[in-house]
């Protein structure tokens, strides 16, 4: 009998959840080694400023206090962090010391490491450092960026690090033949992904094997290990970063950061394992920040509604230095501006401005968060103006089916283009509109209802996902019969475990309760890519299927060799091998482990696609917003686990959500971080936005790999800033207000209500 | 965020507790539901050299409802007032306002005596003492002393508490049954501090005029406050429109509210002023 | 000094510096690392354990004012052979990705539903305001523990 699993598509309960529920995971913050000491890093309170001395001889006679290692105690040359993601010569530049040595740029830049006994004495032994540093002017913004007159890095003879240009058709006039053009300005807050987790690691230096063990690692471990080794002058394989179970990552954990590097040298230094873990305060200035840009923009349309162009500039302020993928946000904003509607002529450019602000990186939709607000606000007030439906102007202008594969604009420098897949916009933009019941909604639409008056808007995203170039697998049919799976993903609490294991199952045909999962550590594959850009299930998926193809292929070797046959007249049955009425169990076919490494490889991007809506009342007196109802809906290509995907769909609205209304990491003039704890950055709690709906559908596969899913996971947070923007501009229409800036917090709100209401008495 | 060292007591007496207060001049604290005090030890804002528990201590958690009125404990948690049933009717402003307060956690623990000796300006139990003119007893060295709300808070964070003495209770006057009252505060998420929020009570006389308004508002000052330009408004007044708009707009003159990263001064006269016609309103409904 | 208290239903004993936090007793003088510290500072909510059966976040309180208390933790609320009708439904409703915030809503919901099993919509999603989740956006939690409510006694189901 031919065994046919179909675990792919089936909403498995999870694996990962038997320990989770029962607080048995093992986050970094539960691994202990003996002997170990404790570790709290100092960072610098003064935002912009040249170290002139470090004198920690008090805090050394603090009991329990070990030492305190600064720059010289490292290396003679700090290691610089290298970029990831686009790394080109003219960022070098801009690259983070591996600790501060000779300059600070923004408040929360190690200075020391303190290594003691406890954390709290660790953290004891700050007040006793004294840290002289002689202060110089901050720039905290574009107009001192611009002056130039203070200038963070004094070589470059400039705080603008370089100008990504974005270019499509017609970039030397993209607004001929335009019969309207609209411009505005738009401003998107800094805020940040604030995992729950805070980050850690535990290192340990066994100096007789010459081998480092550090436990902490996330997302990119086989490049983090790369840029470890060369840092601390050791050979690859000399070092083993273990992945545990991660609280979250959303595009922020699992970077190189300073602290990736001096923990496991502090643990070299001293002789003993050192633990370290990060507190939320420390958090706050020192993962990395995200989404803080604006814009001076203008969108060119025909008077019938066909839009023909965008052209602009976009400021990133990208804090003090680029990091590993500093560069991606920024890029994305320009590159991606026409999101899924067709606009030929784009000529879109952004500028990175270093600050004295912490630096900032990739976080869910990087870039296309503040990119899509931008674009759905024109779209909004296009319209309006040309006296054109939201909704038919947006129907005019999606992406047709017809046009696929779509060519986006293209970018320089470090050129790439890339085109729209697959999709039938105009089907889900239709579908959201008919399940949210737009046109029963819409009675509502300016409407004072019980204080609140009502607003609706409705608005389409694309997602990539699925970056290149590989990723590994490595598949282990152990003695018993049962599976490993070795991966190159990360797991950072999507449900990697369960949603591979469907995979593995469906691919080698096997029970599903027969597999195991095992990823992120550099222990188990030789070389991985990790977990970002939406591209687990569809690189490691891919990688699985490569590798189970291998397998099977060699399972069947194995056979032949044992039934005397060719492997073609092998039959391979799940867990069985047969030949001319003989069977064996796949246990039985090697005394070893049978093993295959293999790789996926993708140049493609995927792209899925979709469109959400959104019902809201506003309270103008108050500035209350209140998100009555919001629904998503994306295509996919293909679901491996319709329950993950939704959870992932939800979690990721309300992110949205959260950086549209709450969250705001907020810097004074002198460059003072002002949000310190969590009673400051705002998140979205259970009671603040019931009614989140999402569905997900397979309509069309994506044609570049063998799984046809298309990577998802930050789909819901891209469109939800736009969509909020003008469901508030269509609630209080009656009283022109123009939405530009996040978060729109009530006073935000309120002000923006009183601005137009005198601007109507004075008309 | 680590604490900084501290040594820890927890005497069986309150004559205890003040002895050892006072013998440290200034460098002990009191801790009790530590709902306040440890994230300010968490961010090593304060460095006691000793916490005095005050866990130890017998009947300072008492709900107590007579003739002179509601007696809080020093010690009553805002899950004893939540549960309660007598408040709603005995004083349903106080049973109000409690609702607002923070999270279920934060609730189990936190307590009256530690919320109006921490003196946050955007709390509700320090708006509700100053409202109601509440009565606090307050136990040191020499003895117990009685000092009225008004009296009580100094500023931000900062009441007329020596470092050497501890609040056992706080009185509210008796509530009559026909007393009006209104209770709005508008906060970012359900249980934030609030951004600003109004108390305020009456009572009215038989052709329906306005006596002895108590018109409370916080979240717009350094400490709760008393808004007398409003009260001299509503006072032998009827609560009509006229009376609301004419008591908002003296309420936006009598403040000059403090700008944060959450909200700028002027959303928050602006906010105080639609609060308190909101709670007029409610109040006259 | 010494803190005694009941922990998971057995006595425990620790010497601790005054300032260690009830958390930090739990996870590392005694290694129940199931309670877990996303903040530190009394808001996030992912380190609730229960004292004497209510809700508690446990880095707002010293092990010192634990002394003489019963403290459940996630891992008291659990049994290696069977998940609890709670955990079980978490489960079955995705209500958890990454996990990190999981025991401290779990603690609080079994807290919740306890003492109030009727509890409707709106309480569950006002007393689970005060934990913090960033991955599911809460749909899943809330139905989650809607739909443990028959296991503690709902009056609907009687």
């Amino acid at each position: 009998m031919k065994v046919t699993n179909s675990y792919i598509g089936r909403p498995m309960e999870r694996v990962e959840d038997l320990r989770l529920v029962r607080g048995n995971g093992t986050y970094v913050a539960d691994v202990n080694r003996p002997g170990q000491l404790y570790a709290a890093i100092l960072r610098s309170a003064v935002p912009h400023g040249r170290i002139r001395s470090i004198d920690a001889s008090d805090a050394l006679r603090v009991p329990g206090v070990h030492r305190v290692l600064t720059a010289k105690d490292f290396a003679q040359t700090v290691p610089r962090i290298s970029l990831r993601l686009q790394p080109l010569p003219q960022l070098e530049p801009f690259q983070q010391p591996m600790i501060a040595d000779a300059k600070v740029r923004y408040v929360g830049e190690p200075v020391a490491v303190v290594i003691a006994d406890t954390a709290a004495i660790a953290e004891d032994a700050f007040d006793r450092i004294a840290l002289d540093i002689e202060p110089l002017p901050a720039v905290t913004g574009r107009p001192q960026a611009d002056a130039d007159s203070s200038l963070l890095f004094e070589e470059h003879g400039s705080n603008a690090a370089i100008t990504w240009k974005a270019f499509r058709g017609d970039a030397d006039d993209p607004f001929k033949g335009a019969d309207y053009v609209r411009r505005e300005r738009f401003k998107i807050q800094r805020h940040a992904a604030m995992f729950m987790e805070p980050r850690g690691f535990v290192a340990e230096w066994d100096a007789a094997a010459g081998k480092l063990t550090v436990w902490g690692a996330a997302k990119t471990a086989w490049h983090n290990r790369r840029v470890l080794a060369a840092a601390m002058g050791l050979d690859e394989h000399a070092i083993d970063l273990i992945e545990v179970d991660v609280g979250g990552g959303f595009g922020s954990r699992g970077e190189f950061y300073p602290e990736d590097y001096l923990i496991p040298a502090a643990a070299r230094v001293v002789g003993r394992p050192v633990k370290w873990s990060e507190d939320r305060r420390e958090h706050m200035m020192a993962a990395n920040h995200a989404r803080d840009i604006e814009c001076d923009v203008e969108i060119a349309a025909t008077r019938d509604g066909r839009l023909i162009g965008l052209r602009g500039q976009v400021w990133a302020d990208i804090g003090a230095y680029i990091r590993t993928n500093g560069s991606v946000g920024p890029r994305n904003v320009a590159q991606y501006m026409s999101g899924p509607y067709s606009i030929e002529n784009i000529d879109v450019k952004c500028t990175m401005l270093l600050t004295n602000k912490t630096p900032s990186g990739t976080y869910r939709g990087p870039g296309r968060f503040e990119t899509d607000f931008i674009r759905e606000r024109l779209i909004d007030l296009v319209a309006k103006d040309l006296n054109m439906d939201r909704v038919a102007i947006r129907r005019r202008n999606l992406v047709a089916d017809s046009q696929m594969p779509y060519p986006l604009a293209s970018i320089t420098p470090y050129d790439s283009s890339t085109e729209l897949d697959s999709g039938d916009y105009h089907a889900l933009f239709d579908r959201c509109l008919k399940e949210f019941d737009w046109a029963g909604k819409s009675a509502m639409r300016g409407k004072l209802i019980d204080g609140y008056y009502h607003g609706l808007a409705v608005g389409s995203f694309i997602e990539g996902g699925a970056a290149g170039p590989k990723e590994d697998a490595r598949l282990v049919l152990e003695t018993d019969g049962s599976l490993s799976v070795y991966l190159g993903s990360s797991s950072v609490g999507q449900g990697l475990e369960t949603i591979m294991a469907q995979i593995a199952a469906d691919a080698m045909e096997l029970p599903y309760d027969k597999i195991r999962v095992l990823h992120g550590s550099t222990s188990h594959v030789k070389d991985g890519y990790g977990a970002y850009h939406s591209r687990s299930t569809v690189m490691g998926g891919s990688a699985i299927l490569v590798a189970a193809d291998k397998l099977k292929q060699r399972l069947r070797e194995l056979a032949a060799e044992r039934f005397n046959c060719s492997t073609a007249d092998v039959a391979l049955d799940g867990e069985h091998v047969g030949y001319a009425g003989k069977s064996l169990p796949l246990s039985e076919l090697s005394t070893e482990p049978v093993e295959i490494e293999a790789s996926f490889y993708n140049k493609k991007y995927t792209w899925a696609y979709g469109t959400h809506c959104a019902h809201i009342a506003v309270d103008p007196a108050t500035g209350h917003l209140k998100v009555l109802d919001y629904l998503s809906i994306e295509d996919v290509g293909r679901m491996i686990n319709p329950a993950t995907l939704h959870g992932q769909a939800i979690g990721s609205i309300v992110q949205g959500l959260g950086g549209a209304l709450l969250e705001h990491l907020v810097y004074d003039d002198n460059g003072q971080l002002l949000t310190g704890s969590f009673a400051d950055y705002l998140m979205p709690t259970a009671s603040d936005f019931p009614r989140i709906r999402s569905i997900t559908v397979e309509l069309k596969p994506c044609p570049n790999n063998p799984l046809g899913a298309k990577g998802a996971g930050e789909g819901g947070i891209i469109p939800v800033g736009g969509i909020i923007a003008n469901a508030l501009a269509d609630a209080l229409a009656h009283l022109n207000i123009q939405p530009c800036e996040l978060p729109l917090s009530p006073p935000r709100i309120w002000a923006l209500a009183e601005e137009a209401k005198s601007a109507q008495t004075r008309a | 965020m680590k604490l900084p060292a501290f040594e820890y007591a927890s005497p069986a007496t309150l004559d205890e507790a003040v002895a050892l207060l006072a013998a440290r001049d200034g460098n002990a604290k009191v801790i009790s539901g530590g709902q306040s005090l440890m994230p300010l030890l968490a961010f090593r804002l304060a460095s006691p050299e000793l916490l005095v528990d005050l866990k130890r201590l017998r009947g300072l958690n008492e709900i107590r409802i007579g003739a002179d009125g509601v007696r809080l404990g020093a010690k009553v948690r805002w899950y004893d007032i939540e549960t309660d049933a007598r408040l709603a009717q005995a004083h349903p402003l106080l049973a109000e306002a409690i609702k607002h307060v923070a999270h279920y956690q934060i609730r189990n623990r936190g307590t009256v005596g530690g919320s109006l000796a921490h003196a946050d300006p955007s709390a509700e139990m320090p708006a509700i003492a100053m409202t109601c003119d509440a009565e606090l007893t307050i136990v040191g060295p020499k003895g117990a002393r009685l000092e009225r709300a008004a009296n009580f808070f100094k500023g931000s964070l900062s009441t007329s508490l020596a470092p050497d003495e501890i609040l056992t209770d706080v009185r509210l006057p008796p509530w009559p049954a026909k007393r009006r009252w209104g209770f709005l505060e508008f906060a970012r998420r359900r249980g934030d501090f609030a951004m600003a929020g109004v108390a305020l009570h009456y009572d009215l006389d038989e052709q329906g005029r306005v006596v002895e308004p108590h018109i409370g508002a916080f979240g717009v000052a350094d400490s709760p406050i008393r808004l007398p330009q409003v009260e001299a408004i509503l006072a032998g007044a009827t609560v009509s429109e006229q009376t609301i708009a004419a008591a908002a707009e003296a309420a936006k003159q009598a403040v000059d509210p403090p700008s944060d990263i959450h909200a700028p001064s002027a959303y928050r006269r602006a906010l105080l002023a639609t609060l308190l016609e909101r709670a007029l309103r409610q109040s006259a409904a | 000094m010494q803190v005694q208290f009941e922990l998971n239903g057995t006595s425990v004993t620790a010497e601790v510096e005054p300032r260690t936090t009830l958390a930090d007793c739990i996870r590392n003088d005694f290694r129940q690392t199931g309670t877990h510290l996303g903040c530190e500072h009394g808001v996030c909510g992912a380190c609730t354990v229960l004292v004497n059966g209510e809700a508690v976040r446990a880095c707002l309180m010293l092990a010192a004012q634990a002394h003489g208390e019963k403290v459940v933790t996630v891992e008291g609320l659990s049994d290696d052979k069977a998940l609890s009708p709670l955990q079980a439904s978490f489960r079955r409703h995705h209500a958890l990705q990454c996990g990190f915030c999981t025991p401290g809503f779990i603690t609080t919901a079994h807290a919740l539903l306890t003492s109030e099993p009727d509890a409707d919509e709106e309480r569950i999603r006002d007393v689970l305001s005060g934990n913090i989740c960033r991955c599911t956006g809460y749909v899943p939690i809330i139905e989650a523990v809607l739909d443990a409510r028959s296991a503690y006694g709902r009056q609907e189901d009687k």
